[in-house]
C-alpha cells in the first residue's frame, strides 16, 4: 500500500526562545521487506541556522537543527511517500517463551536491531514489579513467546482505557499502569516494561497510523496525531514481532513506522533545548492517506 | 636497616605495634623498619610531643587558611568539613613504586585497548572474551559514540587507579576510575600540607617532587590544540559536586579556565564559550564532569549540567575530549572479571599488577562459585562503576545482605537475590589491605589505607604521578569496607636513593619574560562577580539601614519615621522585628552563594573573610537584643563588610571580573541610596537618618551646617560628585567601567552604553530643586534597568 503522509507539529513559547538546539526523528525509513520511502522532505520554520542529517545507532533518520535567533514559535512539516509491505504471516513453529532465556544467552550480536540492546531497563522503561507479575500471570512457559507478547498485549488492552486527558508526555509508566489509563505511549512502556520483566527483548515503536479506515471498519485510535507501539524479540525463527497494544492487534498494513529505540526517549519526535523561554504549547497534525482506494 | 632504628633517641618505632598478620608499610615482616622511613622517623622522634603537635597544626593550619574542604556526597548546602589530613605521610621506595608505575600503565594501555574497541569493532564480544549482555545493558556505554573515533585517536588521556596492599605483600588494583577521576588536585594540597608539617627534612628528602608530572600533563593538554586561537579549559558539573573546590584548585594550578555546561555552547559542531567579549572556541576539555550528563540531547535527557550539541562537536572532531565520552563503561565493576584474560589475549602477556578477584554472576558456573563463597566476598551491582559499599544500593558483605545505608538486612535472603538477578550482579572478593602508621596521641598507630595513583598520557607516553592520594581507615579493621566509614587523607611520597629534580610548575627562566595575556571573561563568572558585589553592597546597605533604625527605636518620637523605615526594609525581604533579620543572612549567604560559583577567579583570602561573615552573622543572630546592642552588633558587622571590601578592592587585579563586580556594587548603592532618598521627606528626622545612613555627618557639618536641610542632604547625597555615597559619584563609576569593558568599532557606543550615559546625564542636569521624590523614584527605576541592560549586554 502506497501512503502519503503530511505531518505537522509546531510548539508556541509563552516568552521567545533563543539558542534553541533540537533533533528531530520524524522520517520514516526504508527497512527491507517492511517498507519504502519513495520521497521524503522536512521543512522547519524558522528557517534553521544549522541543520545536519544522520541516522543514529538504531539506524533512525534524524536531523539535528539550531535556531539561534529569539523565535517565539517553531514548527516542522514532514511530507512523506511511503510503500507499506504486507507483513510476513507468522511461522509455524517457532521459540517457547520456556527456551528463550537459553536462546538470550548465547547471542553476541551487538549490531542496530540486535535483541540484547531491548533486554535491560530504559529510562522510560524501567523494571518494575507490579508490571513484571502482571505479565507473568497472562503467560505459560509452554507458549511460544509470540503468543506470550500477543497475550500480554492483549491482556494490556482489556485492562487500560485509552484517555488523553489522564497523562501528560512525562507520566511515568508506574503511574499510568497504577491508574490503568493513558494514550499510546504510556499503553507501550507498560507493555515494554511487561515483556522485560519476564525476560523478552521489547523495544517502543513510533510510527503513524492510516488516518481514515479502510471501508466499513473502525477508526483506529491515535490516528490523529503519531502513534506508538511495541516490537517484541520472539526468537530466531519470528525475529521482531511488532504489537500495537492501544488497538490490541499486531502491526499491518496500517502503520508506518517512523523510529525504532529502547522508549520513547531514544525516539522522541523533537528532542531539544533552548533558552529563555517559559511554558510551551504544542500543536500536532496528521494525514496519512492511501494513494489508491482498498 | 634496623640500626637506623635504634640509634633514634625513644624512638616513636620502638612503641609501634603492626597488627598481627597484617602487612605493614612501616615494618617489614621480620619486625624491622622499612629503609625508607628511618629519616622520617628519626626526625619525628627527635621532635618533642609539643614540637611535633605544632608541625601537625601548622600543616592543618594551611589547609584551612587555603580554604580546602570535602563535601560528602548527598550534603545539601554548601556547608564544608574540615580536611581530614593525617600528618605523617605513607612512604614508599623507588624501587617498589616502579614496579607499580609499570603496572599501571600496562594497565591503562590494555584499558584504552578495551573501550576502543568497545566502541569499534566489538571484537571482544564477537570472540567471547566479554559477554555481551554485560556491555548492551550497561549504562555506561553511551550507544550515541559508537562508531565515533576520538580526535587525536585516543579515548584516555588521564586516569587514577585505586591500589592496596594484600595479604601477601603484593599490590592489587581495587579500581578503576577513568570516566572524570577526582584527587589530583587533593594530592598536591596534601603535599603543600606534608611539606609545612616537615618543611627542613622534606628540603633535603629524596622525595620525588609532583610538579614535573603536572607539567608534562598540561603540555599534553596544549599539544592537543588543533586550533592556535582556541583554548584548553576544565569542564566541571558545578559547585554542588564534592569535588568542587579541587577543580577550582587545579584549575588555578594548572591555569585552566574552570567552566560549566551553561558557559558552553556549539554552533556548527564547533564548541565554543561564551565571554563578555564575545565566543571563544575551545578545543580541548579536560572533564571532570561524567559522561553521561555532558549533552542532555543526546545523553541524559534530564541533565541540566551538560552542553546540548556536545556530542556533534565530538562526532565533528573539533574537540578532544581527556576523556573521550564513554570510558566510564571501563569503570564497571564487573569488567575486572574479564580483564586478566583480556589481557592474555590482547597483549600475550599477564597483567603485571592483579586486580581484585571478580565473578560476575550472569555465567553459571560463576554464580555458583559466589555462591559457595559468598561469606569471603562482597555481592553487589555488577555495572555499577563503584564498590558496592560506596553505592548506595543493596549488597551483601561476606554473606550477610545489607541496605544501601551499609546497615545489615534481615528481609531478604542472598540466595534468592543471586538466583532473580544473577545477570546483574557479581561477586568480589573481600580484599584485606595492609596499614599505615598514623600519628594518634603522641604515638604512632597502625591503621589500613588504601592509594590512589594518577597517570596522563604526554608526549612520551603513560606518566604516573610520583606519589598519590591515600586514604586511611579509621579502626584497626582491614577489610577495604572499613574505608566506607571515612577517615583521614595523608600524603605519599616516594622515595628515591639518589638526588631528585625540583622542577616547580614555573617555566625555565631563559628567554625573555612575557607577561600571560588574561583569557576573556566567561559571561557566567562575570554575572556572578557581578552579583556577588550587589550582594555585599546590599548586605552593607541593609546593615546600615537597621543600624539607624535600632538607634531609634527607643525614642517615641522616631516612631512614623520607624514605621516608614520598617516598610522601606520590607521591600527588600527585611523585618525589623528581627534584632538581625533573617533577611540579611539571607543577602549575605546569596553572596557566598554567586563567590562559590567562582572559586577559580575569587581571591583565598576574599573567600575566607566573606565565609567569616556570614558565619559571624549567622552566630551573632541568635543572641543580638533589640536597641542599642543590635546597634552594636550592626556596627561590628559593618567594620567586618569594611575589611572584606578593602580586601577584595586592593587585591584584586584590576581584570575584566573587577570591572563587574565594581559595577555591581555601584548599582546596588546608588539604587538603594536613590530610594532612600526619595522618600526622605515624608517624616521628620529623615533628612538625619539619610545622612547617618550614608555615613557623610561630619562632611555635612563641615559643608553646611549642623542643621540638615532637604537642599544640602540631596546636594550630598545625590548629586555631589566627590562623596562616595553619593548617586552621581557611582553613576561616574559605572559609566567609567562599562566604558573600560566595551569595545565598539570607531567611535560608536553600544546600546547599553547610550542607556548608562542617558542615566548619568540625566542625573547631571538635575538640581537640588528639580531632583525631588517623584524625579527620584525615577531614577532609581533606571537604575535598575541598567541591570537588565548589562544583562543583555554581556551575558547572552
Amino acid at each position: 500500500m502506497m501512503y502519503d503522509i503530511k505531518l505537522t507539529i509546531s510548539y508556541d513559547y509563552a516568552r521567545p526562545a533563543v539558542q534553541a538546539r533540537h533533533i528531530a526523528c520524524l522520517m520514516p525509513p526504508s527497512i527491507a521487506g517492511v517498507q519504502r520511502l519513495v520521497a521524503g522532505l522536512l521543512t522547519i520554520d524558522p528557517h534553521p541556522d544549522e541543520s545536519t542529517d544522520r541516522t543514529d545507532f538504531f539506524g533512525n533518520h534524524v536531523t539535528e537543527f539550531a535556531i539561534r535567533a529569539p523565535h517565539s514559535a517553531i514548527s516542522l512539516l514532514v511530507q512523506a511517500r511511503v510503500e507499506r509491505l504486507p507483513p510476513a504471516p507468522l511461522p509455524a513453529q517457532s521459540t517457547c517463551l520456556a527456551d528463550l532465556a537459553q536462546i538470550m544467552a548465547a547471542l553476541s550480536d551487538m549490531g542496530p536491531d540486535a535483541p540484547l540492546h531491548y533486554t535491560a531497563a530504559s529510562p522510560r522503561a524501567p523494571e518494575n514489579a507490579e508490571m513484571t507479575a502482571f505479565a507473568r500471570a497472562q503467560v505459560q512457559p509452554s507458549m511460544t513467546v509470540a503468543q506470550a507478547v500477543i497475550a500480554v498485549g492483549s491482556a494490556l488492552h482489556g485492562q487500560m482505557t485509552f484517555d488523553a486527558t489522564a497523562t501528560t508526555v512525562d507520566t511515568p509508566a508506574a503511574e499510568a499502569f497504577a491508574l490503568r489509563q493513558g494514550v499510546c505511549q504510556d499503553f507501550s512502556h507498560i507493555m515494554i516494561a511487561c515483556l522485560r520483566g519476564i525476560g523478552i527483548p521489547a523495544g517502543y515503536v513510533s510510527g503513524f497510523l492510516r488516518t481514515a479506515p479502510p471501508l466499513g471498519k473502525q477508526r483506529l485510535e491515535g490516528a490523529d496525531a503519531m502513534h506508538a507501539w511495541v516490537r517484541a524479540w520472539c526468537g530466531p525463527e519470528v525475529g521482531w514481532l511488532e504489537f500495537d497494544p492501544t488497538n490490541n492487534k499486531c502491526a499491518d498494513m496500517d502503520h508506518i513506522i517512523v523510529a525504532y529505540g529502547r522508549d520513547y526517549s531514544d525516539v522522541a519526535p523533537i528532542k531539544g533545548t533552548l533558552r529563555g523561554s517559559g511554558r510551551q504549547k504544542s500543536r500536532q497534525a496528521v494525514d496519512v492517506i492511501p494513494l489508491q482506494s482498498d | 636497616m634496623f640500626k637506623t632504628a635504634a640509634s633514634v633517641p625513644a624512638s616513636l618505632f620502638d612503641s609501634y605495634q603492626p597488627l598481627e598478620g597484617v602487612p605493614d608499610e612501616l615494618v617489614d615482616s621480620t619486625g624491622a623498619m622499612r629503609p625508607a622511613w628511618a629519616e622520617l622517623i628519626a626526625h619525628m622522634s627527635a621532635l618533642s610531643p609539643e614540637q611535633m603537635a605544632e608541625a601537625v597544626a601548622r600543616g592543618e593550619q594551611h589547609l584551612a587558611d587555603a580554604g580546602v574542604f570535602f563535601r560528602n556526597q548527598g550534603d545539601k548546602d554548601l556547608a564544608s568539613r574540615d580536611w581530614p589530613f593525617s600528618a605523617v605521610p605513607v612512604l614508599l621506595p623507588e624501587a617498589e613504586w616502579r614496579e607499580i608505575e609499570a603496572g599501571l600503565i600496562q594497565r591503562a594501555d590494555l584499558l584504552e585497548q578495551v573501550v576502543a574497541d568497545l566502541y569499534g569493532p566489538n571484537q571482544l564480544i564477537a570472540e567471547g572474551h566479554l559477554p555481551a549482555r554485560l556491555i548492551a545493558e550497561n549504562p555506561e556505554w553511551l550507544r550515541p559514540m559508537v562508531g565515533v573515533q576520538p580526535r587525536g585517536g585516543h579515548f584516555l588521556h588521564f586516569v587514577a587507579f585505586e591500589i592496596g596492599r594484600g595479604p601477601d605483600g603484593r599490590w592489587w588494583v581495587l579500581s578503576d576510575r577513568t570516566d572524570a577521576p577526582s584527587g589530583a588536585g587533593f594530592a598536591l594540597e596534601n603535599r603543600v600540607a606534608a611539606i609545612q608539617v616537615f618543611p627542613e627534612l622534606y628540603e633535603r628528602s629524596k622525595v620525588h617532587r609532583l610538579a614535573a608530572f603536572f607539567r608534562a600533563f598540561r603540555d599534553g593538554l596544549d599539544q592537543m590544540r588543533e586550533n592556535p586561537a582556541a583554548r584548553g579549559a576544565i569542564l566541571t558539573p558545578g559547585p554542588l559536586t564534592d569535588t568542587y573546590y579541587e577543580q577550582a584548585y587545579i584549575a588555578r594550578y594548572l591555569g585552566l579556565m574552570l567552566l560549566e555546561g551553561e558557559d558552553l555552547l556549539v554552533e556548527n559542531g564547533q564548541l565554543w564559550l561564551r565571554t563578555v567579549s564575545g565566543l571563544l572556541p575551545i578545543d580541548v576539555l579536560w572533564r571532570r564532569m561524567d559522561g553521561i550528563w555532558a549533552d542532555p540531547l543526546e545523553l541524559r535527557e534530564e541533565s541540566a549540567l551538560g552542553t546540548p550539541g556536545l556530542l556533534a562537536a565530538v562526532r565533528q572532531g573539533s574537540v578532544t575530549m581527556v576523556n573521550a565520552l564513554g570510558v566510564g563503561v571501563l569503570e564497571t565493576q564487573a569488567l575486572m572479571a574479564f580483564l586478566p584474560a583480556i589481557s592474555k589475549a590482547l597483549t600475550g602477556s599477564p597483567l603485571k599488577l592483579p586486580n581484585v578477584a571478580t565473578w560476575w554472576c550472569g555465567q553459571p558456573a560463576e554464580l555458583a562459585h559466589v555462591r559457595k563463597h559468598a561469606h569471603r566476598m562482597m555481592v553487589g551491582p555488577a555495572m555499577s562503576t563503584r564498590m558496592p559499599y560506596e553505592s548506595q544500593v543493596r549488597h551483601a558483605i561476606g554473606g550477610q545482605m545489607r541496605h544501601g545505608s551499609g546497615h545489615p538486612s534481615d528481609d531478604a535472603d542472598l540466595h534468592d537475590w543471586l538466583t532473580e538477578n544473577a545477570r546483574a550482579l557479581m561477586g568480589k572478593e573481600l580484599v584485606k589491605l595492609s596499614t599505615t602508621p598514623v600519628y594518634e596521641n603522641g604515638r604512632l598507630v597502625p591503621r589500613p589505607m588504601t592509594v590512589r595513583v594518577f597517570l596522563a598520557r604526554t608526549a612520551t607516553g603513560w606518566q604516573a604521578m610520583p606519589g598519590g592520594f591515600a586514604r586511611i581507615g579509621t579502626g584497626t579493621d582491614t577489610t577495604a569496607i572499613s574505608m566506607r566509614h571515612g577517615g583521614t587523607v595523608a600524603d605519599v611520597w616516594v622515595v628515591s636513593d639518589k638526588p631528585v629534580d625540583t622542577v616547580s610548575l614555573m617555566p625555565p627562566t631563559t628567554g625573555p619574560f612575557v607577561r600571560a595575556q588574561p583569557d576573556a571573561l566567561p559571561s557566567r563568572a562575570a554575572d556572578n562577580l557581578f552579583w556577588l558585589g550587589r550582594y555585599t553592597e546590599r548586605c552593607e546597605g541593609l546593615l546600615r539601614l537597621m543600624r539607624a533604625y535600632h538607634n531609634r527605636v527607643d525614642e517615641a518620637a522616631s516612631a512614623p519615621l520607624l514605621g516608614a523605615l520598617s516598610a522601606r526594609l520590607k521591600t527588600y525581604g527585611v523585618d525589623t522585628d528581627e534584632p538581625l533579620p533573617q533577611g540579611i543572612l539571607a543577602t549575605i549567604s546569596a553572596a557566598v552563594y554567586s563567590a562559590s560559583q567562582i572559586r577559580d577567579r575569587f581571591s583565598v583570602d576574599g573567600w575566607a573573610a566573606l565565609k567569616d561573615l556570614e558565619k559571624s552573622m549567622t552566630r551573632i543572630s541568635r543572641n543580638a537584643h533589640r536597641g542599642s546592642d543590635a546597634a552594636h552588633v550592626m556596627s561590628v558587622m559593618l567594620r567586618k563588610i569594611a575589611g572584606l571590601s578593602g580586601l577584595v578592592h586592593e587585591n584584586m587585579i584590576r581584570s575584566t571580573g573587577w570591572q563587574f563586580l565594581t559595577i555591581g556594587r555601584s548599582l546596588e548603592r546608588a539604587a538603594m541610596t536613590a530610594d532612600l532618598l526619595s522618600g526622605v521627606e515624608d517624616h521628620s528626622g529623615g533628612l538625619d537618618l539619610a545622612i547617618e545612613v550614608g555615613d557623610s555627618i561630619m562632611i555635612h557639618r563641615q559643608r553646611y551646617s549642623v542643621f540638615t536641610s532637604r537642599h544640602s542632604v540631596i546636594d550630598l547625597l545625590a548629586l555631589d560628585e566627590s562623596n562616595p555615597r553619593s548617586i552621581h559619584f557611582h553613576l561616574n563609576v559605572i559609566r567609567k567601567r562599562v566604558d573600560a569593558l566595551t569595545v565598539a568599532p570607531s567611535g560608536q557606543i553600544s546600546a547599553f552604553q547610550r542607556s548608562v550615559l542617558a542615566t548619568q546625564t540625566s542625573l547631571a542636569l538635575q538640581s537640588v530643586t528639580t531632583l525631588d521624590a517623584q524625579a527620584l523614584k525615577i531614577l532609581h527605576g533606571q537604575i535598575l534597568d541598567l541591570s537588565l541592560g548589562l544583562n543583555a549586554a554581556f551575558m547572552t
